[in-house]
This record gives C-alpha cells, structure tokens and sequence, in this order.
C-alpha cells in the first residue's frame, strides 16, 4: 500500500497545534522562567487559533493521509470542544499554579501536547492513529499528574496512573493485533466491510472484541477497571485534575464512536453485552463509593464514574439517538466538571487546598454568589431539573428505553437517586452549617468571570437543550 | 515450517506472562516496568506473525510505531519512578498505599 499524501489540509489545527507546541518549546527554553505571563499568553493563544481554524475549515469532510486520519463534523465539533475546554482549564489553574511554584513553562508545552494527541484520536480512522493519538495525550497526563515533585501523593498518584495506563495500552493492543488478524486490515472502515462479509471467524473476533473493551473502559475509568481514577483525581494538583477530567473524556468518547461504531458496528451484539456490565457496575459502585467520601475531589472522581456509566449507557443503544445522546452527555459533563474542580481552585489559596467537604462549611453566607454556582452545580450533576445535567440523563435513558432495555433504564434512575444524596450533603454543608473560617476567592477577574458564565451556561443548556443537542444529531446521523 | 497457532500462542503465553506478572508482583516496581515492556513484545509478536502470514506490511509498521511508543514509555515510567523514590525511599509495591477510599 503506497503511502499518499491526498488532503493534507485536513489535518491543519494538528499542524498549527504542533508548530505552536513546538515554537512554545523554544520559547521557554530562550526566556527562561521570568516570562511565565507570556507563556500563558501564547498557549491560550495557539488554541485559540486552532479553534478558529478548525471552525472556519468546518464543513469539508473526507479522509487524508492514505484513510488513517478523517476529518468529519464529529471530529470538527469534538475537536473544537476540546480547544475550547482547555482554553477554561488553563484560565482556572493559572493563579492556582502561580501560587504554588507550578508554574512552569513544562506544564503548558505538556498540555498542548496532551491536547495535539486528543485531536489526533478524535480524527482517527486507522488504528495506528487511534494508538498513536492516544499514547501522545497519555504520556503528557502522566508526566502532568506528577510535575509536583515534592508532593508524596502526586508522584504515587502517577505511578499509579502510568502502570494502568500502559496495562490499558497493551490490552487495547492486543484486541487490535487480534482483529487485525481476523480482518485483514488495521483501518476502521476496511474492518467494518471486512465484519459486514460475514465470513470471518466470530471467535476469535469476539475474542478480540473483549481486550479493546477492556483497553477502552481502562482510559474511561469504568467500573471494574476504575481503580486508578479516584487516587490519581485526589492525588494530582487540582490543576492537573481539572485538566484530565475534563477533554480527555471528550476524547475517550470519539475513540469510543470510532472503535465501536465505525469499525466493529458489525459486531454490535456482542459488544452491547459487555457496555451493560460496565455500565451498570459503574453507576453502582460509583454512586454507591461516592457516599463514603470526605475528600470533594475524591467524591468527585467517584461521580465521574457513576458519569461514565451513564455516558456508556447511550452508546450501548446502538443507535443514532443513543449515540448523540452520550454525545449530549459527555459535553455536558465535562463542563460540569470544569465547574466542580473550577470551585475548588478558585476558592484555593497558598497552604489550603478547599479540597475537603468540610472546608466548605457555611459558604453560603461568606462567599453567597460562589455557593449559589456550587448548589447549580452539584444539582446539575445530581440530574435535578432544569439544569443541564437532568437534561443529559434524561437522554440517555430515553436511548435505553427506546431499544427495551428496561431493567438497565432501572437501575440508572435508582442510581441517580441515591447519588443525589452525596451531592446534597455538599449543598447542606455549604448553606446549614456555622463557617468555620473565612474563605475568599482571589483569582483573576478574567477566571472568575468565566466561571461564573460556564456555571450559568450548565443552567442555560438546561433550560434550552435543544440547539445543543441539534448539533449532537446532527454530527452522529 | 512453524505454523500461525504457533506464533500465536507464544505470543498469548507472553502476554499473559506480563499480566501475571504485574499483578502477583508485590516487591519491585522495576518489574512492573519490565512486565509492561514484556507485554508490548507480545503484542508485537503477534502482529508480526499477523503481518507475514496475510503477507501485509501494514502490521509491520505498525510493529515500528509501538517499538517507539514503548521506549518513550518506559522513559516516562523510569522518571515517575526516580522521582517516586525520592520521595519515599522505597520502590516497594506494598509501600506505597497512600491513597486509599
């Protein structure tokens, strides 16, 4: 197979992203650290431009670079979302960083790496790419879960994380080297025709099948492969929490469409068994755990799983609906997140991390305006209507119920039930109990008023989910 | 003539070799590291004997990519393991258990 170079265009927000990443590299090693403003400058700047690229480039699609990479509205519109997200996360960690000495120019070079990789998952369409793409945004989230050297927790944190991390890359490999041998190929769409002949050996394909399911609840943090995801959210700087809990989620989701649907949608039957295992255990366990937990950054990792079973739960439909659905879902839950831990490093300052569930004890008379995004914020998560989050959950469910998965629909409701719970007992102690010390917010001006608007965009979107989810149809159909 | 099943079983034997590996390993952290290489090799035994039986060079390439994957990986690994041992003092698997909930 000769190797051509058809539409290189296609891939230009990856070309821009790299040269910035790489110029940012230079950069920092000529200026040094005085010039930490300006390296903050430039990184917000270079994903900006490629949001602006990738929307004025919106509209063309098709597949570059011998079919291993395309370029469609699903990737035009994740892609986005995802330069956008890191444009918040790098906004909300920059005082955080600053004050603890963080603030280095490897952080930013890491995270638009990490966000290079992200993009070229999103547009895979060979598993070479989906492999390389992926180990690119993994390897800058290790390095970035343990950049603070010093700190006991994060250097085990990230031991943690790099030993999953690399035991999911092999499974994941090894479902692909499987397939590929049944297959023939290694590109999605030629795997999908090769399925759809019907003449291969369902045995060996299934037997495949289970390690790149496996490989990919590994990166989503399903239950039972999730060990990592609460240590490593709890041990990580905030700053780095925020930044992996939020797009690297949007990109699991494509890896997800892409491996399950465009490539192995033939063998739908198959897979759809084990996305109900994983995504009940994890709306169980996840809801369930969350309940006994002290630490808000770990309350919310166990949140995040009990999101991600209900993310799985309209993948595992099997339709368009269900698809756009858990798209709904996955971009509304990581603007919720970005709310979440957006609240603790905003409230953080030098020597308090606001990291425990007690530290926010009678928020709501010392700082009313920040406990009223919280109490948005955590009713979005809990599914209470009209915000973003029930809307979200509402979706989901419907897609279950659609193809009569009653019991799976069930057990989600009961689930997020009881996972009110933990989200209320935030809400009780911010408005019920006496402050016991003065908690101010300090961050920039520019930080705290996006937050603001990013919690009142999970109420807005409640309120007029449509166009939103307009766009999720849209992209999936 | 060594036949595909053969390649492959190695390959699976390996493979779970490293899986075993990593998860009844209780001393060492350096063996985990090994075992993930461990892992990859198999991976890539299988894709070579993939490659030269459907006699498609695809799956050779593929075999390159992962070979540097890998040593960026292990180089990765190695830091976290450094500054781990900084520090703790330890590279114990049964030591480390900080987080817990």
């Amino acid at each position: 197979m000769p190797f051509s170079l058809t539409n290189p265009s296609y891939a230009l927000p990856e070309m821009l992203m790299l040269g910035f990443a790489l110029g940012l590299l230079l950069f920092i090693a000529f200026t040094g650290k005085e010039k930490m403003n300006w390296t903050f400058a430039l990184t917000q700047l270079s994903l900006f431009a490629t949001a602006l690229v990738i929307v004025l480039s919106m509209g063309e699609q098709g597949l570059a670079f011998s079919d291993t990479y395309i370029k469609d509205s699903l990737s035009d519109v994740l892609k986005l979302s995802i330069c956008l997200i890191n444009m918040l996360v790098l906004l909300y960690s920059h005082d955080y960083l600053k004050d603890r000495g963080l603030q280095q120019g490897e952080f930013y070079v890491l995270v638009l790496f990490a966000t290079l990789g992200m993009m070229v998952l999103v547009s895979a369409s060979h598993f070479l790419t989906l492999y390389l793409g992926l180990e690119l945004m993994s390897l800058c989230l290790y390095a970035l879960v343990a950049m603070h050297r010093d700190s006991f927790i994060a250097t085990e944190a990230a031991m943690k994380y790099f030993i999953l991390g690399a035991i999911a890359s092999g499974m994941l490999l090894y479902g692909m080297s499987i397939i590929y041998g049944v297959t023939g190929s290694l590109a999605l769409a030629d795997i999908a025709v090769a399925i759809d002949s019907g003449m291969l050996n369902n045995t060996v394909l299934s037997f495949g099948l289970v390690f790149i399911v496996i490989g990919v609840a590994f990166k989503f943090g399903a239950v039972p492969f999730h060990m990592w995801l609460p240590d490593v959210y709890q041990g990580a700087p905030t700053a780095v929490t925020l930044f992996l809990a939020a797009a690297p989620k949007v990109a699991a989701f494509a890896m997800l469409i892409r491996l399950m649907v465009d490539g192995l949608g033939g063998v739908q039957d198959a897979w759809q068994d084990m996305l109900i295992m994983l995504a009940v255990l994890s709306m169980i366990v996840g809801n369930l755990v969350a309940i006994a937990q002290t630490n808000l950054k770990r309350m919310l990792a166990y949140s995040t799983i009990s999101h991600v079973g209900f993310l799985l739960l309209g993948v595992l439909s099997g339709t368009a609906e269900g698809y756009a659905a858990s798209m709904f879902y996955t971009l509304i839950y990581a603007l919720m997140t970005l709310g979440g831990f957006g609240m603790i490093l905003l409230l953080s300052k030098q020597g308090f991390e606001a990291e425990e569930i007690a530290d926010y004890k009678g928020l709501g008379k010392t700082q009313p305006w920040y406990a009223l995004m919280m109490l948005i914020l955590m009713f979005s998560m809990a599914g209470i209507p009209p915000l973003a989050g029930f809307y979200a959950k509402l979706t989901v469910i419907k897609a279950v119920v659609d193809v009569n998965l009653i019991t799976v629909a069930v057990i989600a409701v009961l689930m997020s039930v009881i996972g009110a719970y933990y989200y209320l007992r935030v809400i009780k102690v911010m408005y019920f109990d006496a402050p016991e010390q003065q908690l101010t917010v300090q961050v920039s001006a520019p930080a705290r008023i996006m937050f603001s608007s990013n919690v009142l965009l999970v109420l807005g979107l409640g309120l007029f989910p449509g166009s939103l989810l307009a766009i999720c149809v849209t992209v999936l159909s | 003539m060594i036949a595909l099943s053969d390649f492959l079983i190695l390959g699976a034997l390996l493979f779970s070799l490293s899986v075993a590996g990593i998860f009844l390993n209780r001393k060492n952290i350096i063996i985990l590291l090994m075992c993930i290489e461990l892992m990859l090799l198999a991976v890539n035994l299988n894709f070579l004997a993939f490659a030269y039986f459907l006699d498609d060079a695809a799956g050779q390439v593929f075999v390159f990519f992962i070979l540097t994957v890998a040593a960026a990986e292990a180089a990765i690994g190695l830091a976290i393991l450094v500054v781990l041992f900084r520090n703790l003092s330890t590279i114990n698997v049964d030591e480390i258990g900080r987080l817990k909930g």
